[in-house]
């Protein structure tokens, strides 16, 4: 077996055993490369036929790319599409202008915890990996949270072999992240090799591209003229330049991304 | 077959430099993206220290202030050969159960040991954990031989200390080398300033380690995972965790010894003749029959072990002990019965080995065990030495995992 499918077969094993634990489960789509990869994997998991929803939060500054894509895919694909939006905030002109920190938090988590309540959900399939941010490398693959979301990173649960936890109390719910062995440079070859479709904002236009995609308003483009999936594979063989360099949120400071995550950021 | 990615973890007591040889690994093989390195320095000149190569992989802002690592931690880099995956596992006793979720997906082991400190409770409490789960590839470091002068002596002193601990253990290190994480002795290539030194460099040693491959030619074990019905049909969904399966053999499930004929191999929108050890596939039985999560299918001729008393070692990690007659959880592949450990046959200090008690009453944080199991339905086992994923195991009581253990014998 090749590395891919071996990596492909692992996120498979998790996102049955999330399946088959919880049952009420929901995956989170941003449409990014990740996430668009794990539903191509979920898909397969399933046979084609999702057995729960998958959500997409819509912070409204998307871009419209990604809006097309996701209309498109889900319609071809048959999904169960919820759309989480936190409509008092934006009602309210929650933005990023008005503070980064806040923007992320209203219309992400906030909006992500109403739509958690309104459906209980106990466990959502999350696409992160942990070579994206170095808070990330500590998660685990199922990954319990208090009823507010807090993720208690100082005392983790022991997660051995494929024997996951699978019991929590009742106001817990759990994320799961099957991508979690993923690297960046896997999911291009990935993509590359199962022809998986992805928004074109990832390929080079008048040399740029983005490499990690959110809102318009908050991601910034980096050089690059790798306008295929075939030459994104070769940049990223060679690049020293950080993932999330384009996004904002990551520079403010070093621990703002673990605030972040410990309010339930994702 | 050759894999291209290598799982290590690095293990050893506090301080004795784990992080700092994970930055120095990143360092020296570029893989640091450009502003890590800048990023680090920053923040350690805000804590008030020199430029510390462990907080590349001591993320959490609470383990740079106390300077040790509490969460296991995954980087990547590669040399010319091969791709690596390292695992950073705290050295602190309290965060062992960190330390066993990096040691359960790692291939090989790195131990390091401060020559100046010496060998101490959790550089032995390490080795003994990762040789019970099967880690069988171990390289020995001693590190900061820059603080002793890159002194023989005092090196080749430690060094049986721990050589002797090993030798208890029945196990043989792949490689034994000294070196500086710090100043980036003996990572690379073999450094001059240790001349007397006459084997590879740390990732010369790594870059030489064969991994065996998976093993197809064990016998099929196939445990049920979930069943699907889809389109009007049901369909068992599994990973083979050993062996082939083929379309139209006889198999057998156990714990149940139910026999049944495999109609066909499905993936999504294909079909297969064949599936082997790590894949995941979905099956459909002659007559749509179909087994329970929880069952194994296996080769009519060959099937696993099917007992409610096994022997095991098991390692115990949670406040609440382990107690004679008291009922716990027990899960093996996708098997999950109560049980209860009928004879705490040893209670062993898994730091020096020592018995501490026989038949014991209870099992504490931290201790090893050897212990009788009895569950109270059969079910399908086999020794871990012989099948992994199903010699292997979890006990839970409520809702935490307080124990993990490898089947020793399966019939008693
Ligand atoms: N002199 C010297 N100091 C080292 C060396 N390796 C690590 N250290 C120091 O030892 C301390 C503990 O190292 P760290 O990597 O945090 O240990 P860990 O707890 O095993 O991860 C730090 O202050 C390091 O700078 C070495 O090779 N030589």
């Amino acid at each position: 077996m090749d590395y891919l499918a071996e990596l492909e077969n692992k996120t498979i094993y998790i996102i049955r055993e999330a399946y088959n634990r919880f049952k009420n489960v929901a995956m989170l789509w941003s449409i990014g490369k990740d996430s668009t990869t794990l539903l191509w994997v979920v898909r397969k998991a399933f046979f084609g036929k999702i057995p729960f929803p998958i959500m997409h939060i819509d912070t409204s500054y998307k871009f419209k790319e990604i809006y097309e894509f996701r209309d498109k895919y889900s319609k071809e694909w048959g999904l169960n599409l919820i759309i989480s939006r936190n409509e008092k905030a934006l009602a309210e002109g929650t933005c990023p202008e008005k503070g980064k920190l806040n923007c992320c938090n209203s219309l992400k988590t906030e909006a992500l915890k109403m739509t958690i309540s309104e459906y209980k959900f106990k466990a959502l399939l999350l696409a992160i990996r942990r070579d994206e941010h170095g808070i990330r490398a500590k998660e685990r693959y199922f990954s319990p949270r208090t009823a507010d979301f807090k993720w208690n990173y100082k005392d983790q649960p022991a997660e051995l072999w494929d024997l996951y936890k699978s019991r929590i109390e009742e106001e817990q719910h759990f994320r799961i992240h099957p991508m979690l062995h993923w690297t960046e440079l896997d999911i291009w070859r990935y993509i590359e090799k199962e022809r998986i479709p992805i928004v074109n904002l990832y390929l080079a236009k008048n040399g740029k591209r983005y490499r990690s995609i959110g809102c318009a308003t908050c991601c910034a483009p980096v050089d690059s003229k790798a306008d295929s999936i075939r030459k994104i594979v070769k940049e990223l063989e060679t690049t020293t330049i950080a993932e999330r360099s384009g996004r904002a949120q990551d520079k403010e400071d070093a621990y703002t991304m673990q605030r972040l995550r410990s309010l339930g950021y994702m | 077959m050759q894999k291209d990615t290598l799982k290590i973890i690095i293990v050893g007591h506090v301080d004795h430099g784990k992080s700092t040889l994970i930055g120095r690994l990143l360092l020296d093989t570029n893989s640091l993206p450009k502003d890590r390195l800048s990023e680090i320095k920053k923040i350690s000149k805000e804590l008030g220290k020199d430029t510390e190569l462990a907080f590349l992989t001591d993320q959490l802002k609470e383990e740079r202030e106390r300077n040790i690592t509490i969460d296991t931690t995954q980087t990547f880099f590669k040399t010319r050969k091969r791709d690596y995956v390292i695992i950073d596992a705290p050295g602190h006793v309290e965060f062992l159960k960190n330390m066993l979720t990096g040691a359960t997906l790692a291939e090989a082991a790195v131990l390091i040991t401060d020559v100046n400190e010496g060998v101490m409770e959790q550089t032995r409490r390490h080795a003994y954990l990762i040789n019970m789960l099967g880690i069988d590839k171990i390289i020995l470091v001693f590190n900061k031989m820059d603080i002793i002068d890159y002194n023989e002596a005092k090196f080749t002193e430690i060094k049986n200390k721990l050589l002797v601990f090993f030798e208890s253990l029945g196990v043989r290190p792949s490689f034994i080398i000294p070196i500086s994480a710090k100043k980036g002795i003996n990572i690379t290539k073999r450094s001059p300033e240790i001349s007397w030194y006459k084997g590879p460099a740390l990732l010369e040693a790594l870059d030489s380690l064969i991994i065996d491959a998976k093993t197809e030619k064990k016998p099929l074990r196939l445990p049920v995972q979930d069943i699907y019905e889809i389109d009007g049909k049901k369909i068992m969904v599994g990973k083979i965790d050993s062996g082939t399966i083929k379309r139209g053999q006889k198999v057998i499930l156990s714990p149940s010894s139910k026999k049944a004929v495999i109609n066909s191999i499905v993936l999504f929108e294909k079909e297969k003749t064949s599936a082997q050890a790590g894949e995941n596939i979905g099956l459909l039985l002659k007559e749509g029959a179909v087994a329970e999560r929880g069952e194994i299918i296996a080769e009519e001729e060959n099937s696993p072990e099917v007992s409610s008393l096994f022997r095991g070692n098991i390692f115990w990690m949670s406040d609440e002990p382990l107690q004679v007659n008291k009922p716990v959880t027990l899960r093996c592949a996708t098997q999950e019965v109560r049980c209860v450990a009928e004879k705490i046959e040893k209670r062993i200090n898994s730091s020096t080995l020592e018995v501490l008690e026989t038949n014991a009453k209870e099992l504490k944080i931290n201790e090893a065990g050897i212990v009788l199991f009895k569950t109270d339905e059969p079910i399908a086992i086999e020794k871990f030495s012989f099948i992994e994923e199903m010699g292997r195991f979890i006990i839970e009581q409520q809702y935490n995992l307080q124990g993990a253990g490898i089947i020793t014998e399966t019939t008693v």
